[in-house]
């Protein structure tokens, strides 16, 4: 299967990488892929680092593993990269998205040899200025729509514009600031 | 028209009983099938569905009261997990000895100890001689359609047995994958209502329901039920038939994926079908004549098929997903050899147990497979059938 895409998501407890991952194949499946978005279920617990897994492609995928050489890689908290090997097995035409307020190449002596793309966007930083509080897995979301093209852009806003207004049917007020940090997150990525 | 959506195989399962409709679900939540009892009273509350929903103590307590409930006429429906089902054990073989066709949806999960939440087959390759009908699925799409399917089979007359629908644990109830729905009208059309001959309610002919039963007669009890799972063969085929006329989706008790021509093959139960099917073709595109037969039904135990599916192979490789501890073969294995006992040419025949407490079974994995197979049918010798695969150091 040429055209499939893997994504491997790395975070911790709480921080919503699993509700991302379950959110980008709710986005892909709307644009008429098919789609796989599961975690890795563990002893969860508040903080402890875990893993979520996103198959996108043109036909079903049979397969049900986790993914090993990912095209690309999610790093939902920076503080990952000293104690995940968050780029093992990462492509290297592929990349790697950290959420970070630092320059991609400023993380790369982190990345154990890694040689492909690195981006990052301070998906802290912007959920913080918008929404008044860090809720990272939303502009990492929209990161990574933009970096893998896994979804035509405007067919993403459109969508999670009406997922919104679906979720928040019972506070609407949350919408718009939902919907900033998505087309920030898109425009402030960078590598 | 199919309807197109996006669902894990717990909220499959869940939509489906929707569209049912039962009159009683009994259950107690446990890792990782407790969505969909949750989604389920969801429903209820919502007034979606009429359905008795009993929040129980115990698994235990939820088997004897779906027990009650379908002794009584109703159509009566569960979920549980692992521990779960281990705590029901004493009534699941109640449950099938008063012949009550109770459907429960077991979303596998390794037994403790060691204590785990991940998949194995552990837990219903236990109750596997509980007299329950038991079907696996590979995905999502599989988990809805026999669930669609369970009830006409367990409520046939000439079957009256409880239908266990299995699906792996977490890799396909928790994964958010595509599925092809019915629309509400045609799944209930299809179902249909529960009709029992017998039922305590009925009081122009009352009876009794599971009493003791005296020498003289429990034998001849027993019997009706082994004949019950004969009949249910034919019965199981006949619906997986109709199902497809109405969904374009026709299944059978085993699945043949290319296995036309090939020299080795794996005997496989599961999500890791799945996975074993891309490795497949991935040794095809190289020119390797290798295949595989997924077992869907498990309980009755499809040995004709089987046995016909694996008879032009070379050497094969039966995957358990439990074991048994008896030093020399999981449970599949066992009785896929009975199958192939005294059949000509039989396939040289070696024991994989795999995936234990979601042990992750990868394209690699399945490859690393084919290649003992391959070392067999090389040198003619089988070695030591009973092997792990997947183990550290090993």
């Amino acid at each position: 299967m040429n055209n499939m895409i893997e994504i491997r998501w790395h975070g911790r407890g709480g921080q919503g990488a699993k509700t991302a991952a379950l959110l980008l194949a709710d986005a892909a499946f709307v644009v008429g892929k098919y789609v796989q978005g599961f975690p890795e279920y563990g002893p969860e617990r508040m903080g402890a680092p875990i893993t979520a897994y996103n198959r996108i492609s043109d036909e079903r995928c049979s397969v049900h593993s986790n993914i090993y050489y990912p095209d690309y890689v999610a790093v939902v908290d920076e503080s990952l990269l000293e104690s995940v090997d968050v780029s093992k097995g990462l492509k290297e035409e592929g990349a790697i998205v950290i959420n970070s307020c630092k320059e991609p190449e400023e993380l790369r002596p982190m990345l154990k040899g890694y040689k492909g793309r690195i981006y990052t966007i301070d998906a802290a930083g912007i959920s913080k200025a918008i929404l008044g509080k860090s809720f990272p897995n939303t502009p990492m979301l929209a990161a990574m729509v933009k970096i893998t093209g896994v979804i035509e852009e405007q067919a993403f806003i459109d969508q999670m514009q009406k997922s919104y207004e679906h979720k928040f049917a019972h506070k609407p007020q949350v919408i718009d600031g939902n919907m900033q940090v998505l087309r920030r997150s898109m425009e402030e990525v960078k590598g | 028209m199919a309807i197109h959506e996006r669902l894990s195989g717990n909220e499959a399962i869940a939509l489906c009983l929707k569209q049912i409709n039962p009159d009683v679900m009994c259950a107690f939540p446990i890792t990782p099938s407790t969505e969909i009892p949750q989604y389920f009273s969801n429903y209820v509350s919502d007034g979606l569905v009429d359905t008795e929903f009993v929040a129980v103590e115990s698994e235990h307590s939820a088997m004897s009261g779906c027990i009650g409930a379908e002794a009584a006429g109703a159509r009566c429906v569960t979920a549980t997990s692992s521990c779960g089902l281990a705590l029901m054990w004493e009534m699941l073989y109640v449950a099938a000895s008063m012949r009550l066709p109770i459907t429960l949806a077991c979303v596998n999960r390794a037994l403790s100890g060691p204590i785990n939440i991940n998949n194995d087959h552990s837990d219903s390759m236990g109750a596997r001689d509980s007299g329950w009908i038991q079907i696996y699925a590979e995905n999502n799409q599989e988990a809805y359609d026999h669930m669609c399917c369970a009830m006409r089979i367990g409520e046939n007359p000439e079957v009256m047995l409880p239908v266990m629908i299995c699906q792996d644990g977490f890799i396909t109830s928790h994964a958010i994958e595509n599925i092809e729905l019915l629309e509400d009208d045609v799944v209930k059309k299809y179902v249909g209502e529960y009709k029992p001959e017998q039922y305590l309610l009925k009081h122009e002919n009352p009876v009794a329901a599971g009493p003791y039963d005296i020498q003289p007669y429990y034998m001849e009890h027993k019997y009706q039920q082994a004949v019950a799972m004969k009949q249910s063969y034919d019965v199981i085929r006949k619906v997986f038939k109709e199902f497809g006329e109405i969904s374009g989706r026709s299944y059978d008790l085993i699945e043949e994926y290319r296995m036309e021509d090939a020299e080795t093959a794996i005997v496989i139960i599961g999500s890791s079908a799945g996975t074993a099917k891309a490795a497949i073709d991935e040794m095809r595109s190289e020119g390797r004549k290798a295949g595989l037969v997924k077992i869907r039904v498990f309980r009755p135990f499809p040995a004709e098929d089987i046995a016909k599916a694996l008879s032009g192979c070379k050497a094969v490789a039966v995957m358990d997903k439990a074991d048994s501890f008896n030093a020399q073969t999981g449970p599949v294995y066992a009785e896929t050899c009975a199958a192939l006992f005294g059949k000509e040419n039989a396939p040289k025949m070696i024991n994989y147990i795999y995936g234990l407490g979601g042990r992750d079974v990868s394209t690699g994995t399945i490859k690393e497979v084919f290649a003992a197979l391959d070392e067999i049918v090389t040198t003619g010798v089988t070695g030591e059938t009973y092997r792990h695969i997947g183990v550290r150091g090993l």
